[in-house]
């Protein structure tokens, strides 16, 4: 079964315990924060998580996406990294605990959940068979499931292969892949309907589920960039890697930087070509007062920004340039989601202290802590994978 | 004869030609550290990393792309804000003029069209020095076989270290399959552009009338479509034409009564001739200009029938009864609201005069009828 010439001269090492304790601290830390939070101000504190829980989905699924088109597609440069996507994809785990406290103050997050409103309201009667607290719950319970269940199988068969070597495996999890796109389309795509455009619950953009696929995708490769380069730095990963696989890393942030616009200004300008108050009512209120500023911010922050730092071809092989770079998506997604979310809670300007501050690093070491623990028991490469020898030499 | 051609004179360089492409990969690095300049690697499909191993410069074409990236959106700038905002502004939906979202996609369109046509362009015409094809490799045993099942790797003969047994040793040395040496006539083959040959030239001329003749059988004679004319052919009726809808056959219709249209006034005085004689007062006072105005209209309105001074004697030849003098003691004796009724109304045979002259026109020409009275029939006051 084993093939001598497949095999990959891998030693693993275990992540150091430093990451573990800093992840630790800044969880501790944020948890205090967002305790205190939620005792001063439940509701503000209820919006804030929302953007977390959303980010943080973005992040696991986008992963999961990412696991799915390299099977797809037969890449090979991607391979030596794939683990890293696989650990990354575990974020998904911990949404069930952050869905409990969202769920549990739904009321001040969502409109159509008081049912004295919606008896009032023509609009949201109509909407009332699929706005509803029950089949809202079941729709998460489905698409957790699902996700779950995917990411079970995506990473089970992996690590299976790290022992057995068996090719055939290879062909199961591009199956499990070919599966997996229609139903992340579906689920991804109804999640961003339900805990994001639902906020306002009268308001409809037919293109939302792809502006949302295509930040959290962005969020995704900014993680799986950032981790990627760090380890290969830091001799985690096998020797060969560098500026050539980096390149591919960049080049693919730089695409779905220039996707994300192009979804974004299709949603805008079709909302402002048409003028329709039913629609228009959604941009007029990140136009109030301080919001403004911050919706011109998001032209810069996830779409000038990246693209300028990442044009010229040597930004693509830098790793400091490419970390950079990757950081910086991350966080441009974090503020696009503020940006969604937000304004309901806030309708004049845009809410900020230390609140908004402690979500973030809460959510930050809650990340490193998933990724310690996930890292810990398996190979950072996945040296049973038949391409990973040709992912290795992988050249431009 | 074939000696004569290879000499050393004529030599292009020389080629060696490898089965296998891991061999390549060992002469280029051999090659670059023995420092040559002038030499290439040819081979049927990329082989990636050998770019790299020659330690080439990065193309600069993506600069070029870059320049003509931005020129074709500054172009669709102007273009949007000159056209729509400027030279002919139209008012879409309510939007201002230069409604900056409206014009991305073009602006956007222009980018990638400059930036891709542009970039081929300047590759093949500048780079590639398309048309000229004489490249001294052209045609040979070395290039037909690297197009298909070798790899090759050539160097030229200008090289400062070119030495042919040097050279040939060296690839011998890594196993070459065959090496070849190329040769060229200087008088035959050159390196200078050819884009303004005559032959070039003529060549996009016949392009260009081919293209726009079968642009033009095909869009005016094949294709034809008939203008759009359907906002000029409506199912509706012209002036004077019958129709079968309305009982009485007539296509214009009266306006119901009691009514009167917009933008038109209301008589009073319909069939009531005495009463408007009565009632109606000449609000104008006989000044120059008002008696200027009375006789250009009346000697467009009135003179035909009733002659330049209102006697009566018409230039219709008898195309149409002759009108009474307007001097006759009976109108001399109207007041002006009565005379007023005629041109509203007409009288017998005379039309109304109504829809061609406005209210002010009408009174000022009854001004001019008064003049004319008094001129013709002054009084003894009028002398004195
Ligand atoms: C198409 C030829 C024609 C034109 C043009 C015309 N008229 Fe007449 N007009 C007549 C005829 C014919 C009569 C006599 C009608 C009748 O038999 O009572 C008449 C009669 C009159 C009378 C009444 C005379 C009378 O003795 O009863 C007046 C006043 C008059 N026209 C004024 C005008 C004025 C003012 C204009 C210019 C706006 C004008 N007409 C243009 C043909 C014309």
């Amino acid at each position: 079964m084993i093939q001598e010439n497949l095999v990959i001269n891998y030693q693993r090492k275990p992540l150091p315990e430093k990451l573990f304790k800093l992840g630790l601290l800044l969880l501790v830390v944020g948890f205090v924060g967002v305790v205190l939070a939620y005792i001063t101000n439940s509701a503000r504190a209820s919006f804030n998580l929302l953007v977390v829980f959303t980010w943080i989905a973005s992040i696991g699924v986008g992963s999961m996406f990412f696991i799915g088109i390299e099977y797809l597609t037969g890449a090979v440069w991607s391979v030596p990294f794939r683990r890293v996507a696989e650990i990354t994809a575990s974020f998904v785990l911990v949404l069930p605990i952050l869905a409990i406290p969202i769920l549990s103050s739904i009321h001040s997050l969502y409109h159509w959940s008081h049912t004295e409103a919606v008896q009032v309201d023509q609009i949201l009667k109509n909407k009332s068979a699929y706005l509803n607290q029950t089949f809202f719950i079941v729709r998460l319970f489905i698409t957790l499931l699902l996700w779950f269940l995917f990411y079970y199988l995506f990473t089970s068969i992996s690590r299976k292969q790290d022992k057995s070597f068996d090719q055939s495996l290879t062909k199961k999890n591009t199956i499990v892949s070919a599966v997996f796109m229609p139903v992340f389309a579906v689920t991804l795509t109804f999640f961003a309907i339900d805990w994001l455009m639902s906020l306002e619950p009268h308001w409809y953009s037919t293109i939302f589920g792809v502006y949302y696929f295509a930040g959290s995708f962005l969020a995704a490769l900014g993680v799986f960039t950032f981790v990627s380069i760090s380890l290969n730095e830091n001799g985690f990963l096998v020797d060969g890697l560098g500026s050539e696989h980096y390149y591919s890393m960049g080049a693919l942030i730089f695409a779905f930087t220039n996707f994300w616009a192009y979804i974004a200004f299709s949603q805008f300008m079709l909302i402002w070509y048409a003028n329709l108050p039913e629609e228009t009512f959604w941009f007029i209120n990140r136009g109030v007062g301080s919001w403004l500023y911050f919706s011109i911010g998001i032209i810069f922050v996830k779409f000038i920004v990246p693209y300028i730092l990442l044009l010229p071809q040597p930004a693509k092989m830098d790793p400091l340039r490419l970390k950079i770079a990757a950081l910086w998506v991350l966080f441009a997604h974090y503020y696009d989601l503020f940006w969604v979310v937000m304004p309901t809670y806030s309708k004049g300007g845009v809410p900020f202290g230390w609140m908004e501050l402690v979500f973030p690093v809460f959510t930050v070491g809650l990340l490193i802590v998933l990724f310690y623990i996930f890292a810990k028991n398996v190979n950072l490469v996945p040296i049973g994978d038949p391409k990973l020898k040709r992912g290795l030499e992988f050249h431009l | 004869m074939d000696n004569q051609m290879n000499t050393s004179e004529n030599l292009y360089g020389v080629g060696a030609l490898f089965k296998d492409p891991n061999k390549i990969v060992k002469v280029v690095e051999k090659l670059v550290e023995l420092g040559y300049k002038h030499w290439d690697v040819h081979s049927s499909y990329p082989l990636h990393g050998i770019p790299k191993r020659m330690r080439l410069k990065w193309s600069p074409l993506g600069y070029v792309a870059l320049i003509l990236g931005l020129t074709g959106t500054l172009t669709g700038l102007f273009l949007t804000w000159w056209t729509m905002s400027v030279d002919y502004p139209l008012t879409i939906g309510g939007k201002p003029w230069f409604s900056f979202p409206a014009f991305v996609p073009v602006l956007f369109e222009l980018t990638v069209l400059l930036a891709s046509v542009g970039t081929a362009i300047v590759m093949l015409f500048i780079i590639f020095k398309f048309p000229n094809n004489q490249h001294p490799l052209h045609d040979t045993e070395y290039i037909n076989k690297v197009s298909v099942d070798h790899f090759g790797v050539f160097i030229e003969a200008k090289d400062e270290l070119f030495e042919l047994e040097k050279v040939k040793s060296l690839f011998n040395d890594f196993g070459a399959d065959e090496i070849i040496e190329i040769a060229y006539d200087r008088n035959e083959v050159t390196f200078k552009p050819k884009v303004f040959d005559v032959k070039f030239i003529s060549f996009l001329v016949v392009i260009a009338i081919i293209t726009s003749s079968v642009a033009y059988l095909f869009n005016n004679k094949i294709l034809y479509l008939p203008p759009f004319d359907f906002m000029l052919k409506q199912f509706r009726l012209g002036p004077q034409e019958s129709s079968t809808f309305f009982a009485d056959g007539f296509g214009m219709r009266k306006p119901p009564a009691g009514t009167v249209a917009r933008n038109q006034e209301f008589y009073p005085f319909k069939n009531k001739p005495d009463e408007a004689g009565m009632k109606l007062v000449n609000p104008l006072l006989a000044t120059q200009e008002n008696l200027e105005l009375g006789r250009n209209k009346f000697n467009t309105f009135c003179s035909p029938c009733h002659g330049w001074r209102g006697e009566g004697d018409s230039r219709l030849n008898g195309q149409f009864p002759n009108p009474p003098s307007l001097h006759s003691e009976k109108v001399r004796n109207w007041t002006d609201g009565r005379i007023y009724h005629v041109i509203m109304e007409g009288q017998n045979v005379m039309p109304s005069y109504a829809s061609q002259l406005t209210e002010k026109e009408r009174w000022a020409v009854i001004l001019y009828i008064r003049s004319l009275q008094r001129a013709l029939n002054a009084k003894q006051e009028d002398i004195q």
